[in-house]
């Protein structure tokens, strides 16, 4: 099929369109309609994502499904899918379906309200899989519209104050990025991404207001998009929408932000920062591997504090992610593979852990950490699975947060000893943080009268908990799933940007990831 | 001062002929129905004749449109060099035609319900728009001069139209005070340019333009033309009165003032300054690069606390005003085309906002806060969708129209190395995405009250849903504006 990642982009978009034509009224049967509608569709996409999968060839670091075709402004509709970008395109189709299971309690607007989500996946589907800068960009910043729509209608209390704090703080981020995009189009003549992959662009000092800056023309642009990406990520000290968005969201909204949204900024990183702007990259090391171990430490300690659980799961995501950027600039194999690594592994359970506020909060009505306790003898299967979720979270070996974590932290102990010492405390804060809170939700005696009715999980939930509980422990036991896909485009990544700086790129470095792959699951 | 230079003066007076005539045919043919409806409405029964002469008049608009569009390429001169029919001058008549049959299509029933309607509104907006034709097609000081007083004449009549309104007659009073004020700079600014070049022709003051850069005297006639204009486009700081104004005039006439007038002083502004002042364009490009900035800061702020729906309109209009002046600022052919597809896209947006306002009314009475939306989705919410649709555009976010107008005068600042200014746009507009997210937000989420008006005419619910699709639509191809934003580009800048 010579369409299939058209296909795949758009497919939601088309039964979006078809719901908005076709279905009308707000009575049980068009919402039920609405909800299956969704439901097929995020599957039939899912599934012709699987043929993609499996007609990839791991080891062509060229894109592949490329698709290409004169669009406005001399710029080109152009789709592809490489290494780094395929298994985010997964990540996307699979976790869709879930979130659409995650909202069939919802009653009012359910229509426009799977309308929103099937346009979502789309214009998430698009990020990872655009080959235009400008495409690219259209794609990134247009998912904006329907997150905005998600937080405002149907959040919480404060949701009107979470949504113009996630749009505005996203969007500001990304018009640096768009001024950047421009100046590279003039520089090189060309917004497709395979050209600018290998286009060098400027890195001679430049002297601006007095100031003589290093890495010139790359610092500024590498600077205007990391406004953008560090946002999204998000890093410390950008991350303050975060929390409000996650807690003022509803269930589904805080999944697929936590699972897909969050991922654009690493990925971004991935595509453009590092092999685009090397030079600055390299510079700029130190400075972006602090602002990582910051966020890990602080995101960890803010954690321990909180007293609604999902602000809790919000600030544990910013230092999960603290360990995406630490790995993606340590610029060595296992730092990349351990970060993108992370980024599949915190979408399924973090995706997983919102999902299990959401289940008792569908039940009480009430996210306090306070208003719960005990309920392991009344939900057992809720408690087990939770109990999973919490483990894959603090990185338990056996659970595919393991994997990533440990790979981040051997790359960056070989680049900067002291980065890796203040990120390792994290790790023990976040044990705190996660435990601590499973202890004070499940466990203890059952004294709340509220609680003494609650029921356990139904098919329905226990459906959506199945296949994360499954991806969570394969990917735990057996990365080299991920890894063998990964590892030729990142090995080609980081041969061209130790090219550009004219470093060593560590002959050791695939050896000692495919030895650590394995090794997980011994521990 | 140096002594000016003067080309020695070689034009003689050349006889008009038929050939003359069938070049200004459109604006002619215009005039004319103005004159036959003028007629028509004091001999048979004024204003019982409104609604037809509006309707007759929106088809003349038409009719001349599809006349100008159809024309073939090429540029052909008139009445002695004073009047150039060329591909700018057409891109900016059928625009301006197009917008002028919009919003006279929208006010129609805004203004029957409202007892306004005049036989002499669908009048003046004919000819404020021959004025505003015969402005684009300028290729001399007089013709442009010409041009802008029969539009800006026409235009404070229509703002004090409603006579027995007190703040329709302040709006008017203050627009008329002001724009002659304007006007005033802009003749001061045309003498002296004529006292340096010896000649009033565009092509001549180019010709006395050596080496990069202006005599000072040129300088000094440049910077009150300049000044002069500004003030029709409402860039700041020339930009005062147009909250006021746009607050004060009925809708409808609002509706006007925010659309073609716009447009033709921007094209008036790109010929000025191409053809006439061309050969120095780092001379020209600093004072509109000032302009451009302060508008988008100060138009992204001002609207920020603004309730009135008009108000907010207009802080908006003066913020999209610098972001395109921000293409001519670019000062070459890519800058032009910018501009141009800039403004046509300003107006599809403006037209469908506008068409939206004009409805909105609680037992009757129009209302123009932004608080009266508050879960309008839940009422009408088709309108509701495109008005959020044309919201997001004028924010800028993509896919939307707004986001490639944005995007093409960006580039054209960037492309000359107007990155600062380029920054400056964009952050002004994550400012001004503020205040169209409260739009958006009031809608949608917005607090519980009485519900609007239900009973909204075809016409206006049209428009709105027309502009939204047009807007959600252009992502593929732009319905081929930028083609012909290139070809009119290309008239203008060899």
């Amino acid at each position: 099929m010579l369409n299939l990642l058209s296909i795949i982009t758009f497919l939601p978009a088309a039964a979006a369109l078809i719901g908005a034509v076709f279905l009308h009224g707000e009575d049980e049967t068009a919402q039920r309609n609405a909800k299956w509608l969704a439901l097929v569709a995020t599957g039939a996409t899912f599934l012709i994502s699987l043929i993609m999968l499996f007609s990839f060839d791991p080891s062509n670091t060229d894109f592949q499904f490329v698709e290409e075709h004169a669009w406005i402004m001399g710029l080109t509709y152009k789709l592809g899918v490489d290494g780094i970008s395929m298994l985010f395109v997964m990540l996307t189709t699979f976790l869709m379906p879930i979130t659409i299971g995650a909202c069939w309690g919802v009653k009012t607007r359910v229509k426009e309200y799977m309308i929103a989500f099937l346009l979502l996946e789309t214009l998430m589907i698009g990020v990872f899989t655009a080959l235009d800068l400008v495409l690219f960009y259209l794609f990134f910043e247009a998912g904006l519209i329907p997150m905005f729509l998600i937080i405002g209608i149907w959040g919480g209390k404060d949701r009107i104050y979470a949504a113009f704090k996630f749009f505005l703080y996203t969007f500001v981020g990304s018009v640096l990025m768009l001024v950047a995009m421009i100046y590279m189009y003039t520089q090189a003549g060309t917004s497709d991404i395979p050209t600018l992959l290998n286009h060098s662009f400027d890195a001679g000092p430049i002297t601006l207001l007095g100031w003589q800056i290093a890495g010139g023309a790359q610092t500024l642009m590498f600077l205007a998009f990391f406004a953008s990406f560090a946002v999204k990520m998000p890093m410390w000290p950008v991350h303050t929408w975060l929390p409000d968005a996650h807690v003022q969201a509803p269930t589904a909204g805080s999944v697929v932000l936590a699972a897909v949204l969050l991922k654009m900024g690493g990925y971004g990183f991935l595509r453009f920062s590092l092999p685009m702007f090397p030079v600055a990259s390299d510079l700029l090391t130190p400075f972006v591997l602090w602002l990582s171990a910051i966020a890990i430490v602080y995101g960890s300690l803010v954690a321990l504090v909180q007293d609604d659980m999902k602000k809790l799961v919000a600030y544990s995501s910013v230092a999960h992610m603290g360990f995406v950027t630490m790995g993606i600039f340590t610029a060595n194999q296992q730092g990349i593979d351990g970060a993108i690594f992370q980024m599949l592994s915190h979408g399924f359970v973090s995706g997983a852990l919102f999902l299990c506020v959401g289940v008792v909060y569908d039940r009480m009505h009430t996210r306090d950490i306070e208003a719960y306790g005990g309920i392991v003898s009344r939900m057992p299967v809720y408690a087990a699975v939770f109990m999973l979720f919490t483990m894959a979270n603090v990185g338990l070996p056996g659970t595919s947060g393991f994997v990533g974590e440990f790979l981040t932290f051997m790359a960056v102990f070989q680049v900067n000893t002291w980065v890796a010492t203040v990120a390792a405390t994290g790790v023990i804060f976040s044990a705190a943080y996660a435990l601590w809170l499973y202890r004070r939700v499940v466990f203890g005696q059952l004294i709340k009268d509220s609680l003494k009715s609650i029921a356990d999980l139904d098919t329905r939930e226990k459906l959506m908990f199945a296949p994360l509980v499954a991806m969570t422990l394969l990917l735990g036991v057996y990365p080299a799933l991920v890894t063998d896909i990964i590892a030729p485009s990142t090995t080609a990544l980081l041969t061209h940007y130790h090219a550009a700086n004219g470093t060593d790129l560590g002959s050791t470095a695939e050896a000692v990831t495919h030895a650590a792959a394995h090794a997980a699951p011994s521990h | 001062m140096p002594p000016p230079t003067r080309p020695p003066v070689t034009e003689r007076p050349v006889p008009m002929t038929s050939v003359d005539l069938s070049i200004a045919l459109p604006e002619i043919l215009l005039s004319l129905w103005a004159m036959v409806a003028l007629m028509a409405g004091a001999y048979f029964g004024k204003d019982r004749l409104a609604l037809p002469l509006t309707w007759a008049t929106v088809a003349v608009f038409a009719l001349v449109a599809v006349m100008v569009g159809v024309r073939e390429p090429g540029a052909q001169s008139a009445f002695g060099g004073l009047f150039l029919d060329d591909g700018f001058a057409r891109f900016a008549k059928v625009a301006i035609l197009a917008a002028g049959a919009a919003v006279l299509v929208m006010g129609i029933d805004y203004l029957e319900r409202q007892k306004m309607m005049r036989f002499e509104y669908p009048i003046l907006v004919t000819l404020a728009t021959v004025g505003m034709m015969v402005m684009v097609s300028a290729d001399d000081l007089l013709t442009l001069y010409m041009g802008l007083e029969l539009q800006s004449l026409a235009l404070y009549v229509l703002a004090a139209i409603r006579r027995d309104s007190v703040r329709a007659t302040e709006a008017g009073l203050k627009y008329f005070v002001l724009g002659a004020l304007a006007s005033g700079l802009l003749l001061y600014g045309a003498s002296l340019t004529y006292g340096y070049a010896g000649t009033t022709r565009f092509a001549g003051i180019a010709s006395t333009v050596e080496g990069g850069h202006l005599a000072v005297g040129l300088l000094m006639g440049l910077a009150f033309m300049l000044a002069g204009l500004a003030f029709k486009i409402s860039a700041v700081p020339f930009h005062m009165w147009t909250p006021d104004v746009y607050e004060g005039a009925p809708t409808p006439v609002t509706a006007f003032f925010a659309t073609a007038p716009k447009l033709a002083a921007m094209a008036l502004l790109a010929r000025l300054v191409q053809q006439g002042f061309g050969g120095a364009p780092a001379d020209w490009a600093q004072i509109l690069a000032v302009l451009a900035g302060l508008s988008m800061v100060v138009g992204a702020i001002g609207a920020l606390s603004q309730r009135n729906l008009k108000r907010l309109m207009a802080y908006s209009s003066i913020s999209h005003m610098g972001f395109a002046l921000l293409g001519l600022t670019a000062g070459n052919q890519a800058g032009v085309k910018a501009t141009l597809l800039y403004m046509a896209i300003y107006l599809i947006m403006t037209v469908g906002v506008f068409a939206f306002i004009l409805t909105l009314r609680r037992e009757g009475r129009p209302v123009v806060r932004i608080d009266d939306l508050n879960l309008l989705s839940k009422t009408q919410p088709m309108q509701a969708l495109a008005v959020l649709i044309l919201m997001f555009s004028l924010a800028g976010v993509p896919p939307l129209l707004g986001f490639w107008a944005k995007l093409t005068v960006l580039a054209a600042a960037v492309g000359t190395g107007w990155i600062t200014l380029a920054v400056i746009g964009v952050i002004s507009s994550v400012i001004g995405a503020f205040y169209y997210l409260r739009i958006v937000y009031l809608m949608y989420f917005g607090a519980e009250s009485d519900p609007l008006d239900n009973d909204i005419a075809p016409s206006q619910r049209w428009l709105t849903l027309a502009a939204a699709a047009l807007t959600l639509l252009g992502v593929f191809n732009l319905f081929g504006m930028e083609g012909a934003a290139a070809i009119a580009a290309q008239a203008l800048v060899h």
